[in-house]
């Protein structure tokens, strides 16, 4: 039983589903072949649960801390465990079908099952040792992400030693938790737990929290993690960790050398590239390298998202799946990926885009900065939320938008402008001539960029 | 009674085509009432009616040519009659229909030549809404444009133009790659690159033959000889130069460098120079004196918020301008330790290209070659260059009326009149007299 195929994905996440989608749009016969869910690692086990999660959060933060401050009383608080997360299940079965409703539109056939590869032009799918189809295809896109990588004699046991997947079904509420890895997955469960009122012990190697972000924001995120009661250990790293009756005991090294007894450690220290059976092309660090069309070192295999190495982000991987997609089927060559912002969706919430102050620094760029806190925006203080603050890093003379740096509420939702900025090569001057909503938050962002030189209304 | 002529509809227009009535004879008009579309030399606008009343008379068939204040129609008030004698006839051209913000029509009207350029380039954009004149459909074709303000019809990103601007790139000569044929940063940087490695061919003269008995050799042009030869012919070719002289007290910063010497000579440190003072007198005097700090652009004048600072290091093939970045931020002895760095730098060949390309504004300082005064050429895309001779001893007339022994120092101030008019100069030189006199000023 063999079929035909312009194009066979492997992989239905981000990357997966957007190349079949776009290869299904420009007529092409397609094939998207996943082992698990459509929607792969972002809609089943990553962004979307883990925001249903801490929308919950913030929810309950607000209620249980802040309640008296709007006029509410409790005399009653409480939660459902069980209701907290199964709502975020919720949210992904919704979005799921969605996914599959969308190929099936585009008339994409979705297989469920594993794909290995025979050859350059023929893969076979199988579904628990049964060969479900053999599919020939002219093209192969490789999308097959990352998972969650575990740390050397920590093996994820879904209960005690977990990853970020796992958290999302503790039956139970530890009572305590130790987060190993600061970056965004672990700074969002951080604050997932603590708001939850479980004690929170968060683990960084590097010396700054989110090691990717500008070090003014990772401090400012510090400040208001303590002051939530999370405790933070950078510079620090796990030895080694050990499975007891009442949970797990730690061994730390580094700026703390101690010993932490935890009901569940949560490993959220990287990932690793989920490669698919029979592939033979060369790797870079394990990762598919390919070359500036997505195409690995065997001709006609293409690769595009997580699986291809660092961003891991659903909309790099989208991009890049579509571009690698319209390399192979359209005049033109693909592009690659430019600036992209980065969220993280814990409270204050961090979004970015473009270049660190530390790296415009390294680069010895001529620069500037503006800054513009909540605390002095109107909308903020409206809204409750004055925590944070913008900060555009632009660049001399020509005043172009170097890097973009928010924390505080909605900063995820603020930076789609700056992006916008940015592909334009709008410079100061154009944000400058860009009258904003007054009360918005994204005033903010104008303030930040006038402040620069000297210029900011409210500063 | 109302006599409608031909508008004058730009200061290039001699004569323009009446396209079509939008009202005909014995329609009853009023004001703001489109009575026609004029295609002129450049572009077909609607004419509005200022009066209200009956359209008495049209003089003019569909497709005629009218001269620029000739008659079209005629609009009499209810009531009144046509009087057919032009005397009393209350001569009223139709204006334009503009949509035109206030604010935004300070940009310089194009330039009749401008305008021919622009037409040659055939680009349009669309959505050009900040022209003066509002455009009908029919003149969308790519040849009726008219240079949008801030130059809105090349397709370039503001970062594109703003860096061609400075590295005096022409963006109608580059092919642009991002979205839908857009300039970006990457093109332009391309074409500088292009463009410095393949300078533009000087016209070499014929070999002179030397006469009989002439002994001479030819001496091959360096790289940075070439350089030099085809900017300067630029600049003194294509920008109009003036020159403002004047002569200056230096007493004064003499004895402050004696004292701050002594001081940093007791302390070990590095001495300061007058050429120090100069530039941070120089940094100093266009903080005061911005319109100085400038480059005249086709688009516009760029008028630069920080003072890049360039000044002229002569070498033995030639000479090189280093320059002091922000130097509007820095002191007097962080100017002097920028500049000992840059000239052993540029003396030993070790300057980096960010250290010598760019620069708002130059000084250029003989006044170590015992130079009493002289003129300078401007360095593109700088809309001045300041030239600073020699401190010279000679008798002075004081305050008091007596010949007295003076330091003196002369400065000429060279411009580009596209971007600076004499009295800016001449504020400029004002102000750099204070710096220079009252020095302690430089150091607040």
């Amino acid at each position: 039983m063999t079929e035909w195929f312009d194009l066979v994905v492997i992989g239905g996440g981000p990357a997966g589903y957007a190349g079949a989608i776009r290869a299904a749009q420009l007529g092409k016969r397609v094939a998207c072949v996943e082992m698990e869910r459509a929607g792969g690692s972002c809609i089943n086990w990553g962004c979307i649960p883990t925001k249903s999660l801490l929308r919950n959060a913030e929810l309950y933060q607000l209620m249980r801390t802040r309640a008296t401050d709007f006029g509410m009383v409790f005399t009653d608080l409480s939660y459902d465990w069980a209701k907290v997360l199964g709502r975020s299940q919720k949210v992904v079965a919704q979005l799921v079908g969605g996914i599959e409703a969308l190929l099936k539109k585009n008339q994409v056939e979705y297989l469920h099952g594993e794909a290995s590869l025979i050859n350059e032009k023929t893969i076979v799918v199988t579904l628990g040792g049964e060969t479900v189809k053999l599919l020939n295809t002219r093209h192969v896109l490789v999308a097959t992400g990352v998972r969650p990588r575990e740390l050397v004699g920590m093996t994820f046991n879904g209960s005690t030693i977990v990853d970020s997947r796992q958290a999302l079904s503790l039956k139970k509420q530890p009572g305590t938790i130790v987060i190993i890895g600061g970056g965004a997955i672990g700074v969002e469960f951080a604050y997932f737990f603590n708001a939850y009122g479980t004690q929170v012990t968060l683990v960084e190697a590097m010396p700054q929290l989110v090691p990717l972000e500008d070090e003014e924001v990772s401090e400012a995120l510090r400040i208001s993690f303590t002051r939530q009661g999370i405790r933070i250990l950078t510079n620090t790293r796990v030895e080694s960790g050990n499975v007891t009756n009442q949970g797990i005991k730690l061994d730390l090294v580094g700026d703390t050398s101690d010993t932490l007894q935890a009901g569940v450690a949560l490993v959220a220290a990287g990932v690793a590239p989920v490669l698919p059976p029979g592939l033979n092309c060369e790797l870079d660090q394990g990762y598919i390298k390919v070359d500036d069309r997505y195409e690995t070192s065997v001709k006609g295999i293409c690769a595009a998202g997580d699986v291809i190495g660092p961003p891991w982000l659903a909309h790099v991987a989208s991009f890049e799946a579509i571009q690698a997609v319209e390399g192979m089927f359209t005049e033109g060559k693909p592009r690659q990926i430019g600036v992209f912002p980065n969220c993280t969706y814990c409270q204050p919430q961090i979004a970015s885009i473009g270049m660190t102050e530390k790296e415009v620094r390294n680069a010895r760029l001529p620069y500037r900065v503006g800054r513009f806190p909540f605390r002095i925006s109107g909308k903020a203080l409206a809204h409750g939320t004055p925590e944070g603050f913008v900060k555009i890093i632009i660049g001399e003379p020509e005043g172009e938008l170097l890097g973009a740096h928010i924390i505080g509420a909605e900063a995820t939702e603020m930076v789609a402008e700056l992006g916008v900025a940015m592909t334009l090569e709008a410079t100061y001057a154009e944000i400058e001539a860009t009258i904003h909503a007054h009360p918005t938050l994204s005033e903010a962002v104008h303030e930040a960029s006038s402040a620069a030189f000297g210029e900011a209304i409210y500063v | 009674m109302a006599e409608i002529t031909m508008p004058k509809l730009s200061d290039t227009m001699t004569e323009g085509v009446l396209v079509r009535w939008l009202k005909k004879k014995g329609d009853v008009v009023s004001m703001g009432d489109v009575l026609a579309e004029v295609e002129t030399d450049k572009a077909t606008m609607e004419m509005e009616a200022f009066h209200d009343g009956l359209l008495k008379e049209t003089y003019v068939e569909e497709g005629q040519k009218v001269a620029v204040g000739e008659r079209i129609a005629l609009i009499v008030a209810d009531g009144e009659e046509e009087i057919p004698a032009p005397q009393g006839v209350e001569k009223v051209a139709a204006m334009p229909k503009r949509r035109v913000d206030e604010k935004k029509s300070v940009i310089p009207r194009p330039k009749p030549a401008e305008i021919e350029q622009v037409r040659k380039i055939a680009h349009l954009e669309e959505g050009y809404s900040q022209a003066p004149l509002r455009r009908t459909e029919a003149q969308r074709a790519p040849l009726q444009v008219l240079p949008a303000p801030a130059g809105g019809r090349v397709k370039a990103s503001p970062l594109a133009r703003k860096i061609a601007a400075r590295m005096r790139v022409d963006l109608t000569r580059i092919d642009g790659t991002g979205p839908g044929g857009r300039i970006v940063q990457e093109d332009v940087l391309a074409a500088a690159e292009v463009e410095k490695a393949a300078p533009v061919a000087m016209p070499v003269e014929a070999p002179v033959s030397p006469g009989p008995g002439t002994q001479s050799e030819l001496i091959t042009l360096s790289p940075m000889r070439r350089a030099i030869a085809q900017r300067m012919v630029e600049s003194k070719t294509r920008i109009p130069h003036f020159y403002l002289s004047v002569e200056l007290d230096a007493g004064a910063l003499l004895e402050l460098r004696e004292q701050a010497n002594r001081d940093l000579h007791s302390s070990g440190e590095e001495k300061l120079s007058i050429n120090d003072f100069i530039l941070k007198a120089c940094v100093e005097t266009l903080k005061r004196a911005p319109e100085a700090n400038a480059s005249f652009t086709e688009n516009g004048i760029i008028r630069y918020r920080n003072v890049d600072l360039g000044f002229a290091v002569s070498l033995e093939e030639g000479l090189i301008t280093p320059i002091i970045h922000n130097a509007e931020t820095k002191s007097l002895r962080q100017i002097s330790a920028d500049a000992r760095g840059l000239i052993e730098r540029a003396r030993t060949r070790r300057l980096k290209p960010e250290e010598y390309q760019g620069g708002t504004f130059t000084v250029t300082n003989l006044g170590p070659s015992g130079i009493d005064s002289f003129h300078a050429i401007i360095s593109p895309p700088q809309a001045a260059i300041l030239a600073v001779g020699s401190i010279i001893r000679k008798p002075v007339i004081s305050s008091s009326g007596q010949v007295v022994a003076g330091q003196r120092i002369s400065a000429t101030l060279c411009c580009d009149h596209r971007a600076i008019d004499g009295a800016v100069a001449a504020k400029f030189l004002q102000e750099f007299r204070k710096m220079i006199e009252n020095p302690a000023l430089m150091l607040l």
